[in-house]
């Protein structure tokens, strides 16, 4: 059952002639208790979407669909702003620094929910307890933590309203890798109790692999390719997903396999090419590439691609 | 041939660790590490060191001290000795009593004052800088044309229109240094709203004003709170330099500005001390609070 939808999302900052499109037009649904990974480099569009997703940021246009109801840009709205949590990507910064814990877990509650005095007090606990931390941990301050306990405290505040839907925006990147696995574990076991969906955002495609049920590929604002993560990782289809792929480093000593160093650089979100604005760094460029853009097309069971080539 | 200096490494000595000096740090003694913090930080040290001699003197002072009112018509203008330390005044009041009272007060009206302008310009502030657009323009310009008169000339001003009180001595000199604090928070709160707790505490249903005041502004009072020292001192300057002029606090109140303000013809005559005393105070306690103020500010960049 579909939990959120997005229908041609366009976010656009700045105004007059220095306009920056950063979203330009994206699709895609999310299923209850599913995780998407939403994965593509620095600068493609991903925090945006993901922020114009929980509502920090309304779309220039198009909707964002939330259990059949229309949410865009409606931060505020109580139900929603219920349902849907994020969880940052600095956790040093995500914390409010003169807050301790239990001010920080209250707040959401307070706000979103009617528990009140030991309901609450006893949600804390358990929310703490769920993320791995004791609960002597309430009386703390941000300081007096780690970055992986940070993350946790911010992951328990997502948790602390019961949310059906957890954005996740690079939650894992800047904690080092023995942390990163256990969070990543910590998330797998949180939403097998509590079925939450998961968008999962990301520049590390091997985090991704061990997380996501599907996986998107954003390129300049657009997604590019969706499918089932395994299909994704073991025939990446949109020649731009191929390059993204060869460019992890392989634990295997025998892979031979040919990196794909991609040509030139990605073109400046303010002056797009016309056509499919891949063109200039692809293999597979053609002379329909250049004067029409390709979309999103069916190419096999449960995957989309955006590129003549493939389709 | 191998050219001079080129040693062949076979005729080096073998290689040695040489242990030239141990450090052995030993746990220093509290007073040896107050004395190494007041030796790297003088100024601080000066300024906190008078600060605590000034709050000594206006809490206990007073109580130790004879009445600053009492007049003694027999023993005007006594130059300083060991009965009047400061000497006497026209009308034989102990300039001592009158300058240890006075700490009191201008103390007290310079911390009001100070405490006052950063409530009301951290408000404002806060609400500039978080809010931005058409709200901060409005404040902002308001402040450019507050920042365009000195302090003391708008202080003069307001307190020259309202009637003459206390309270309206500390309104209108704390009005002064508002546009002082609504910068410097408005600054601080323009770092802070970037920063993801903001957009956290938005997603926990904190509304818009909710988020300015509860997590926002406690987390931009930092440079306030600072410069609030330097603005204590500016602030007892401000008042006496009021009082010298006539304007607020009046005679026969004992008040360093008072004092000056009444003493200063007195030079003429040859009675230095009933201004030169006074004076000095002032002096002194805006020096520490400025010293202080200053080491703070710096510390913070």
């Amino acid at each position: 059952m579909t939990l959120l939808e997005c229908r041609n999302i366009h976010k656009t900052y700045g105004h007059g002639v220095a306009t920056v499109p950063a979203v330009r037009g994206v699709d895609m649904q999310l299923e209850r208790g599913e995780t998407l990974g939403l994965v593509g480099e620095s600068g493609c569009g991903k925090t945006t979407l993901g922020r114009v997703i929980v509502g920090l940021n309304a779309p220039t246009s198009g909707k964002v669909v939330f259990d059949g109801e229309d949410v865009s840009g409606r931060l505020h709205e109580p139900e929603f702003r219920r349902r849907v949590q994020m969880v940052f990507q600095h956790p040093q910064s995500s914390l409010n620094p003169k807050f301790r814990v239990s001010t920080t877990l209250r707040e959401p509650a307070i706000l979103l929910t009617s528990m009140r005095n030991e309901e609450l007090g006893q949600q804390i606990e358990q929310t703490l307890r769920l993320v791995g931390l004791g609960i002597e941990y309430q009386t703390r301050k941000p300081k007096q933590l780690s970055g992986g306990q940070l993350q946790r405290v911010a992951i328990a505040r997502a948790l602390m309203s019961s949310p059906d839907l957890i954005v996740l925006d690079e939650p894992t990147s800047s904690l080092d890798q023995s942390i990163r696995s256990r969070i990543i574990a910590l998330l797998k076991d949180i939403q097998e109790r509590r079925q939450v969906s998961y968008l999962f955002i990301s520049h590390d495609l091997s985090t991704v692999r061990k997380i996501a049920h599907r996986v998107a590929v954003m390129y300049l604002g657009r997604i590019v390719e969706v499918s089932e993560t395994e299909a994704l990782f073991n025939d990446p289809q949109h020649p731009y997903t191929q390059a993204l792929l060869s460019a992890v480093p392989s634990i295997d000593p025998d892979d031979r396999s040919e990196r794909i160093i991609l040509r030139g650089e990605t073109p400046s979100p303010t002056a797009l090419p016309v056509g499919c604005s891949f063109q200039d760094r692809c293999e597979l460029v053609h002379a329909r590439c250049r004067v029409e853009a390709p979309l999103l097309q069916e190419t096999g069971p449960a995957r989309h691609v955006e590129c003549f080539a493939v389709q | 041939m191998t050219g001079e200096g080129i040693a062949d490494p076979g005729e080096l000595p073998p290689a040695r660790f040489v242990v030239d000096r141990v450090h052995v740090t030993e746990e220093k003694s509290r007073t040896r590490r107050a004395l190494s913090f007041m030796r790297s930080n003088p100024l601080f040290s000066i300024g906190l060191g008078l600060l605590i001699a000034f709050v000594g003197m206006a809490i206990i002072g007073p109580f130790l001290v004879g009445d600053p009112l009492l007049t003694n018509p027999a023993g005007m203008f006594s130059p300083p000795s060991a009965d009047h330390w400061f000497g006497t005044d026209e009308y034989g009041r102990d300039v001592f009593a009158r300058s240890v009272n006075a700490a009191r007060l201008d103390l007290s009206i310079g911390l009001a004052i100070a405490l006052v302008a950063m409530t009301i310009g951290s408000t404002i502030g806060v609400v500039s800088g978080y809010f931005g657009g058409r709200t901060d323009e409005i404040i902002m310009r308001l402040t450019d044309i507050l920042l365009a008169f000195p302090g003391f000339v708008l202080a003069l001003i307001i307190v020259a229109a309202l009637a003459e009180s206390l309270l309206n001595v500390v309104m209108a000199v704390a009005a002064a240094y508002v546009p002082y604090f609504i910068r410097l928070t408005r600054a601080q709160a323009l770092v802070e709203r970037e920063k993801e707790y903001v957009d956290a505490a938005r997603l926990a249903g904190n509304r818009p004003l909710r988020v300015a005041f509860r997590h926002v502004m406690p987390n931009s009072l930092g440079p306030a709170l600072v410069s609030a020292t330097l603005v204590t001192g500016w602030a007892v300057l401000t008042v006496a330099g009021l009082a010298f002029l006539s304007v607020g606090i009046q005679p026969p109140t004992a008040e360093w500005g008072v004092m000056v303000g009444e003493g200063a013809g007195d030079i003429i005559t040859g009675e230095w001390w009933t201004s030169l005393f006074p004076g000095g105070m002032i002096v002194l306690a805006v020096m520490a609070f400025h010293f202080i103020g200053d080491d703070l500010t710096e510390s913070r960049t």
